[in-house]
């Protein structure tokens, strides 16, 4: 165990810089001139140039630019946005709010994916797992620049059950819309596969066993079955994390929530290639590390899965 | 096993994701809010040094922080706010401001003519790359605080300026000062309205020229209001009255700027009631605003004017009947209405008509749709049959880009169509190079509500912003002999006859001004929207 944790972040690290290196050189080829992002439809300045250029160095060539990115973030400096502020504080700020929000969108699409998918997998063909059938094809069907806006319509502004928008500092309730917009992006996924999962368990062997010994249903469908059912949730669960702190772009732009998406896109934007390179890879990093826990998880809830 | 029941586990984990989830957002700092305080709705500012300032929610916030030498009456023609007196030499080109005497910082510091100096050195010195230096280029001495690129053009290293100090800026006494003009200039007074020109308190400074990195956190100024802690990026900035502030006195008592990425989230906190102004309506929800908003829903005149230019430098462009036939085949009625909802107004004039002295028919006949005088034109003078409109596909034109081509395509029955280029940075290099791009989308806001902040870089031979390579010596010294005229009614006189050259040449299509289209919440009154496109926050007032 304790070997392939070492093995595991061995790789993370080349990873890591693999993934960086090639997300800054699509950087470098995308960024063509952020400075003129900057002032609109007035020409920049040669004289503003050049103090620009000092400062960002984008007059340098790709290595000797990507040589000072890494350099800077060896020593724990991210660099500088173009408008002059510091990408570690940036991180800082952005990355509790978005972190709150997938952990919140990521259960409540777990126990409803799980919930859901158990009933219908045992009652598979009835009512139930129709109408789930149903929502989730919808759910699938609908893209997220729809659903989003829509949702803050209805309940956040004609109903008014919500807060149309969050903040940095919303808690649990104003991010509660937010997350149910964000889980559905992974939730009629999860949920299928969990169906899947357990219809098929089922019918296995030790089940048959189970129910022979005269075990209680709960316990054979609680314990026995779930158990098995839950290593491919458990995979798709752990990506999920990453989709969904990635794939707040859209999600965060709507609700007004200054997280990881929101600064993502606004990097993208201006054109601002550090600020790009730094959220992406402290994604990277996040990916890896769930991904490991993953790992770690699988060989709990399945004894035959040793990691040596 | 005990205790390994999966449901346990998940259970827990989901506990203690969701009390990490909502604990930690309830340590917000201080969220109570001053009573008779409003909110209004802007995007994340790029700066808040006065210099660095080019675009308006960062002008926004400033404008309630400090107080400008002078302010803009109703039609647009400045008046004294923090200057006792703004005089100037016959030839308009040395002018004496005195400052109103008891001013003060709000962190205490009396305002003195030093704090006007330093700060508009900091602003004009290249290296500091102030973004709005430009405003500073008319002061006698500019082009030696600019290092100069060692051949000429192009991206060598600049060297160290010549200088640190703008020559032309001389201390008088401890509360007036002179400025020195490279060229004479009627409209200075209106130039020292803009941003750049607020004075900076000594605190701002760690050293002589250098500004204190923390300064742009919590900005001081001798305004209205000042900073309530420092700015929350991305989330808001607070700010609240002085207490006993010696110029106009606002009648709120603090505002909180609060900021948004996105326009239709603003949108929606406007419409339920968490926001008490937003600026700018999204085009996607005008259609509803009237009925979301009712009589809460404001439009004024702003200094957006949206042009295509003519690429004077080909050939198949030269013949000036081709350029006309081109306007005279657009319907900007349809387009204003039908694309932008009305919430921009179509474009008969070079010049905004909101400027005091500009009118708002120049161009006359020829920016009138009339397919069928288009089309004999066109045929006589044996237009292009094939023309594309170059644009930028990140600033959202396409529509209105493909409805003009259309309605070029049914009146002169030639091919049109639009090539999006990804910035506008490569559409203008592409017309500095002489390429044929076709016709060229352009934006332009004043920077100053005079008639030359638009005829002098959009038409002049050596306009910043003339692209599309319009050259016409009358026309140059029409706009410099308005720029150095005695008295502001012969200026506009003059800068009306420069138009009229325009009206000739045709070298831009004119096709819309914009408009402030803002709302604002059932709590607030009175609220108004200058031509910079701010609110004026003198004027705004709690509903009763």
């Amino acid at each position: 165990m304790f070997r392939f944790i070492v093995r595991r972040l061995l790789q993370m690290v080349v990873t890591f810089f693999g993934a960086t290196f090639v997300v800054y050189a699509l950087m470098f080829a995308y960024v063509d001139d952020p400075y003129q992002a900057l002032v609109g439809d007035r020409p920049i300045t040669d004289a503003q140039r050049a103090a620009l250029d000092a400062r960002f160095h984008l007059d340098d060539g790709f290595f000797q630019q990507y040589w000072h990115y890494i350099r800077g973030l060896l020593t724990g400096d991210l660099g500088e946005t173009i408008t002059g502020r510091s990408i570690g504080d940036l991180l800082a700020q952005a990355w509790p709010v978005t972190i709150r929000l997938a952990l919140l969108s990521i259960v409540i699409a777990a126990v409803v994916a799980v919930g859901a998918g158990v009933l219908s997998g045992i009652r598979r063909g009835g009512a139930f797992d129709t109408v789930t059938l149903v929502l989730t094809l919808i759910v699938l069907a609908m893209p997220i620049v729809v659903l989003a806006p829509l949702a803050q319509l209805v309940l956040g502004i004609q109903l008014g059950w919500f807060p149309p928008t969050a903040g940095r500092d919303a808690g649990l309730y104003e991010l509660l819309l937010p997350a149910l917009v964000l889980g559905s992006l992974v939730i009629a996924t999860e949920l299928r596969v969990t169906r899947t999962s357990v219809a098929e368990n089922l019918r296995a062997d030790y089940v048959r066993t189970a129910r022979a010994k005269g075990l209680a249903p709960k316990r054979v469908i609680g314990v026995h079955v779930l158990r098995n059912s839950l290593i491919p949730v458990i995979t798709l669960i752990g990506v999920d994390i990453g989709v969904l702190m990635s794939g707040a772009i859209v999600t965060e732009g709507v609700f007004n929530i200054p997280g990881v998406g929101f600064n993502l896109f606004r990097g993208i934007r201006a054109e601002d290639g550090p600020l790009v390179v730094g959220f992406v890879s402290v994604l990277i990093i996040v990916f890896l590390v769930i991904n490991l826990i993953v790992d770690l998880v699988y060989a709990a809830l399945d004894p035959r899965i040793r990691y040596e | 096993m005990p205790g390994k029941s999966p449901w346990k586990v998940a259970a827990a984990t989901a506990v203690i994701a969701l009390l990490a989830a909502g604990c930690s957002g309830s340590s917000s700092e201080d969220t109570e809010v001053l009573p008779n305080s409003i909110s209004i709705g802007i995007a994340e500012p790029s700066s808040l040094i006065p210099s660095n300032s080019i675009e308006s929610s960062g002008s926004q916030v400033l404008a309630s922080l400090f107080y400008p030498l002078v302010r803009f009456d109703p039609t647009n023609k400045p008046y004294l706010v923090a200057a006792q007196s703004i005089t100037h030499d016959k030839a308009n080109k040395v002018w004496t401001v005195r400052l109103k005497p008891g001013f003060t910082f709000s962190n205490g510091e009396p305002v003195v003519a030093d704090n006007y100096l330093d700060a508009w050195n900091y602003g004009a010195y290249g290296p500091n790359g102030q973004l709005a230096s430009y405003f500073f280029s008319r002061i006698d001495g500019f082009a030696d605080l600019q290092g100069k690129d060692p051949d000429g053009d192009g991206p060598e290293k600049a060297g160290e300026p010549q200088a640190k100090k703008l020559r032309g800026l001389k201390k008088v006494n401890n509360l007036t000062f002179t400025v020195t003009l490279t060229e004479a200039f009627a409209g200075w007074q209106s130039v020292m309205g803009y941003d750049a020109f607020y004075p900076l308190p000594k605190a701002a400074f760690s050293g002589d020229g250098v500004l204190n990195k923390d300064f742009e956190n919590a900005p001081i100024g001798n305004g209205p209001f000042k900073m309530k802690g420092t700015w929350q990026h991305d989330e808001k900035i607070a700010v609240e009255k002085v207490a006993d502030f010696k110029g106009t006195i606002p009648k709120v008592n603090g505002i909180t700027w609060k900021i948004y990425q996105e326009l239709g989230a603003q949108y929606a906190d406007l419409v339920a009631g968490n926001l008490d102004i937003q600026t700018k309506i999204p085009i996607e929800n005008l259609a509803s605003a009237s009925g979301d908003l009712g009589a809460r829903l404001g439009r004024t005149d702003s200094s957006a004017f949206s042009f295509v230019g003519f690429p004077m430098y080909l050939d198949k462009y030269k013949n000036p009947n081709v350029r006309r036939a081109l306007s005279m085949a657009i319907n900007r009625d349809e387009m204003t209405d039908q694309v932008f909802l009305g919430s921009e107004k179509p474009a008969t004039s070079f010049v905004s008509p909101a400027i005091e002295g500009a009118r708002s028919n120049s161009c006359g006949q020829w920016c009138e749709y009339n397919p069928t005088k288009a089309k004999q034109l066109y045929t006589a003078a044996n237009g292009p049959k094939d023309i594309k409109i170059a644009y930028n596909v990140d600033g959202g034109h396409k529509a209105w880009i493909d409805a003009m081509c259309n309605q070029i395509k049914v009146s002169l029955a030639i091919n049109c169509t639009g090539s999006g280029l990804p910035k506008l940075g490569d559409v203008v290099t592409k017309a500095r190079a002489g390429e044929d791009i076709g016709l060229i989308r352009l934006g332009w806001t004043m920077d100053y509500p005079l008639m030359e902040s638009y005829l002098g870089p959009l038409y002049t031979s050596d306009g910043s912003s003339n692209y599309y390579g319009y050259k016409n010596s009358t026309f140059d010294s029409l706009v410099r002999q308005g720029s150095a005229a005695t008295s502001t009614k012969q200026a506009e006189q003059l800068w009306n006859e420069a138009e009229n050259q325009l009206v000739r040449d045709m070298p831009v299509l004119p096709l819309r001004f914009g408009q402030n289209v803002f709302g604002w919440s059932e709590k607030v009154t009175d609220v108004t929207m200058d031509l910079f496109q701010k609110v004026d926050i003198y004027s705004v007032d709690i509903a009763s």
